[in-house]
């Protein structure tokens, strides 16, 4: 018989006796060595199943959960892997992450409790993480003395929970982790009880995908050994393929046809999904890393913008309208979150208004990419309907995407191509477009030495425009406040109006905290190439706290005004601003003329 | 083409997922190195080195941190497998502990591990700057790998903090670092050591011959057989040098290896002795018997 890989992920918590299930599980299944079996018996030598996963020092110490253990057992039929999770309400993000490869998912309850608001939840997870087939272990059975009725009640108000979050798979199985009743031995205590144990339900369970789908392989590598070979290696993520074979190149859309199908064992007459290959092809076409090869009469679509569900994963919350990494197969481009349409109770999975998302919430959000990337809809292909966001500055894996469908906005908005040129309008001024982005403290002085420099500039006959922070939040952005959400929407609108600017040929002086180094670095990348100049004025919070012109530090030690920069919101210091003016040892003047000097050659 | 076997489906995934790391690896970090050991678990991660890539060498090269006290069969038989390999071989002993003349016998098996291995490894790291290393570390050797991240992050200082760990959904990895700042990747992660076993039975793979029984030189000390592999071990009083018929589960140094009575003398007995086995692997190691060694400090420490 041949083996299969099974990836299977449990759900419960300690208090549902989970530990001591799977410790039996895998005693019985043979995967615990006699000295770990040693290592956990009790003073009458019994073993205790609980502390074979003992937490580690880290954990104990730092008072934390490592998010996912990886267990494996095997039978005579197949070789399991178990991802095993910690059932705490907090650790949302640990069953989406373990549950993200399983097939399929066991549910613990307490025989004693039945059904719990974390058994609605933990289905929930699996079901949004596309697990189909679910198995309910009613456990501790004994200690209400093995009645069929209560686990009859229990079983048929889980599969009414399982129908409405769609869930097409579910079995209950009666069970004792602590005897061992059900696990992998039937039990003599149940005998009412005729179905599989826990172990014959995992081997028996169908996993075969009724059909694969067309073609569809993200491509990984390109091999290029020599000027003759030029391969691209993937991992197959449906579908088969065959030498000979049309395939359209997404997201260009060219089309060519498949040559060969290359292994160390010899080349291929077919591969299959799941498998990793290196494809040769029969035209030569400028395919990267990222681009996907598929069947050329059944491509996958292309899209920039998205309605997907986000698991936040970070301790820092969602921020709409920062720019993120996201990776989709083997892309990786930027993008942000546009829009959060709500937040999903995950208890009673009602809706609710969100602004931000918060470690381990979900939302359902509109995502826009800078460039479009080729994708499935989650439901459909995992692999390329799963994404995640890395934070630009930490490099965290931040959250967990899941497409749902392709927003047709952009792609009936279409780009007006205009006559006059940016270059054009910039000449007939006889100048260079520049934006001068000013960030620092409130009371650095940075409106002072911007207005300086704007009336220099101004009077050597050149063409400006200054935008200031305290200004702007009186009219384009008079609907945001100070939170990091809304500041980070402050400065993605002043940035686009700069931009606007600068394309009209001005030279734009922008005079505003942007307290973050992510905005002002999204401000950068919006801009063209050397157009964008950081000037950071620099001053210690003691001495604008001193000075305070405008009374607001006062206010904000008073606790009058929340949010606010230096005091109970961060500033993110510049690590290399183009221009950095010490405000402390300079005036505004001596300020002016450092700039004005710096940026001579540029205009 | 390999034989088939009635085990080829899981093996073929997993052999899949592991390709497929491995070249994320190559395709995100700057300057990956593939670290060798000489050990079955190196074989058979180099093995899949070679089928990522093929028909191109795996583009990376091979790191063995050395620590002078290694079988001599493993010197001999990591030189060979570099070269059939197509690769660039690096080894970095760490020239402290060479002058110091680091040991197991007079500085103890913690002492030594750490010099040579864990600072060892640091060193050479920080000096061909790599961003990424490969290790054959697997999560079913011990309970601090279970939990350990396919792509595991460290800090400048190689450190291992869990707090910094990165979700891994999918077959995402995350290896995005700062300057100085780097992953080690573990392609082996989900393999047991029955599965390294079958894998090297199927594809054919070459591994050190200490793995299979014959008689040895071994003396018993501290509970475990310790096989007298040069004339730098010396007998303490009252230990006789006996051959026995023996066969090692791991390797490492030789005098901190300890061997097990066996008759399993090809890979064919070897996965029927396993499949009967009732102890762990690390059982033989006598490094893991320290209780102020466990693998968890090591690992925080930054040893792989």
């Amino acid at each position: 018989m041949a083996r299969d890989l099974v990836r299977l992920i449990t759900c419960g918590s300690v208090d549902d006796g989970k530990s001591t299930l799977i410790g039996r599980l895998l005693h019985d299944a043979g995967a615990v060595p006699d000295d770990q079996l040693d290592a956990i018996r009790t003073a009458s030598g019994e073993p205790d199943f609980s502390r074979l996963f003992d937490g580690l020092d880290a954990e104990r110490e730092q008072g934390i959960t490592i998010d996912v253990a990886y267990r494996h057992f095997e039978t005579a039929g197949r070789r399991f892997m178990l991802a095993d999770t910690p059932g705490h309400p907090q650790y949302t993000r640990n069953m989406v992450t373990a549950a993200s490869t399983a097939d399929v998912a066991v549910v613990l309850v307490d025989a004693r409790k039945g059904l719990l608001p974390q058994t609605r939840r933990h289905s929930y997870l699996v079901g949004l993480m596309g697990v189909r087939r679910v198995l309910l272990a009613v456990n501790k059975m004994d200690l209400i003395g093995w009645s069929q009725a209560v686990f009859d009640e229990i079983a048929a108000d889980y599969r009414a929970l399982a129908g409405d979050l769609g869930l097409t798979e579910v079995a209950a199985i009666p069970v004792s982790g602590l005897g061992g009743d059900n696990v992998a031995t039937r039990s003599t205590a149940m005998p009412w009880y005729d179905g599989p144990t826990l172990l014959q339900w995992l081997e028996s369970i169908d996993l075969a995908e009724a059909d694969p789908g067309p073609f569809r392989m993200p491509v990984q590598w390109v091999n290029r050994p020599d000027a003759d070979f030029r391969g691209y290696a993937g991992r197959i993520a449906a579908g088969t393929v065959r030498p000979g074979d049309p395939v359209r190149v997404l997201p260009s859309g060219r089309t060519t046809a498949i040559d060969r199908i290359v292994t160390m064992d010899g080349d291929l007459a077919e591969g299959g999904p799941g498998q990793s290959i290196t494809l040769t092809l029969a035209d030569h076409l400028d395919v990267s890393r990222g681009d996907v090869l598929a069947a050329a009469d059944d491509p996958p679509g292309v899209a920039d913008q998205f309605e997907i569900d986000l698991v936040w994963m970070a301790d820092a919350p969602l921020l709409p309208g920062r720019a993120y990494v996201v990776r989709l197969g083997a892309a990786t481009v930027t993008g942000q979150v546009t829009d959060i349409r709500h937040r999903v109770n995950v208890e009673t999975l009602e809706p609710l208004a969100a602004r931000t998302l918060e470690l381990n919430d979900i939302g359902v959000c509109h995502l826009h990419l800078d460039a479009p990337l080729t994708f499935e809809p989650y439901a459909a292909n995992r692999d390329l309907g799963g994404l995640i966001l890395i934070d630009r500055q930490t490099n965290e894996t931040v959250g967990a995407g899941l497409i749902r469908f392709a927003l047709r906005r952009s792609a009936n908005v279409q780009w007006q191509a205009l006559d006059v040129g940016r270059a054009e309008r910039a000449s007939l001024k006889h100048q260079r477009p520049l934006v001068l982005w000013f960030t620092g403290l409130s009371g650095a002085g940075k409106s002072t030495i911007a207005n300086l420099v704007d009336k220099r500039l101004f009077a050597d006959g050149r063409h400006t425009f200054l935008l200031d922070g305290d200004n702007v939040r009186h009219g384009l952005n008079n609907d945001l406040g100070f939170t990091d959400a809304d500041r980070v929407e402050n400065i993605r609108r002043v940035t686009e109006v700069a931009r606007l600017m600068a394309d009209a040929g001005l030279i734009v002086l922008v005079s505003a905290i942007s307290p973050f180094a992510a905005e002002r670095r999204m401000a950068r990348e919006r801009m063209a190439a050397g157009e964008f100049v950081e000037i950071f004025v620099d001053a210690p919070l003691d001495v604008v706290e001193a000075r305070d012109v405008k009374g607001l530090y006062r206010k904000a030690r008073a606790g009058q005004l929340t949010n606010f920069t230096g005091i109970d919101s961060p500033y993110e210091r510049p690590e290399k601003p183009d221009i950095h003016i010490d405000a402390a040892a300079l005036t505004p003047e001596q300020a002016c003329e450092r700039i004005i000097e710096a940026i001579r050659d540029r205009l | 083409m390999p034989p088939t076997s009635p085990d080829d489906r899981y093996l073929d995934e997993l052999e899949a997922e592991s390709i497929q790391i491995i070249r994320e690896t190559a395709a995100q970090c700057a300057r990956p190195v593939m670290l060798f050991s000489a050990g079955k678990d190196s074989a058979v991660m180099l093995h899949l080195a070679r089928k990522a890539f093929f028909p191109a060498p795996p583009p990376f090269p091979l790191l063995h941190v050395d620590t002078m006290w290694k079988f001599r069969e493993m010197y001999a038989f990591r030189d060979r497998i570099a070269a059939e390999a197509g690769m660039e071989l690096l080894v970095w002993r760490n020239p402290e502990a060479e002058a110091q003349g680091i040991n197991p016998f007079d500085h103890g098996a913690t002492v030594h591990t750490d010099l040579w291995k864990t600072q060892g490894l640091k060193q050479a790291l920080d000096h061909h700057g790599f961003d990424a290393a490969f290790g054959g570390a697997r999560r079913d050797e011990e309970k601090s790998r279970a939990k350990e991240r396919i792509f595991s992050f460290r800090t400048r200082t190689h450190v291992w903090d869990p707090k910094a760990q990165r979700p891994e959904l999918w077959s995402q990895y995350n290896a995005r670092v700062h300057k100085g700042e780097s992953v080690r990747v573990f392609p082996l992660s989900n393999w047991t050591e029955m599965d390294v076993w079958r894998y090297v039975q199927r594809e054919g793979i070459d591994v050190v011959s200490l793995y299979f029984a014959a008689e040895r030189p071994v003396v018993e000390r501290d509970g475990a057989l310790i096989m007298v592999d040069d004339d730098r071990m010396a007998l303490r009083p009252g230990e006789t040098v006996r051959r026995r018929r023996v066969r090692f589960r791991t390797l490492g140094c030789y005098p901190l290896s300890g061997a097990i009575d066996s008759d399993a003398a090809d890979l064919a007995a070897v996965v029927a002795e396993m499949a009967a086995s009732r102890a762990s692997e690390r059982q033989g190691r006598t490094i893991d018997r320290d209780p102020t060694a466990s693998m968890e400090i090591k690992k925080r420490e930054g040893y792989f």
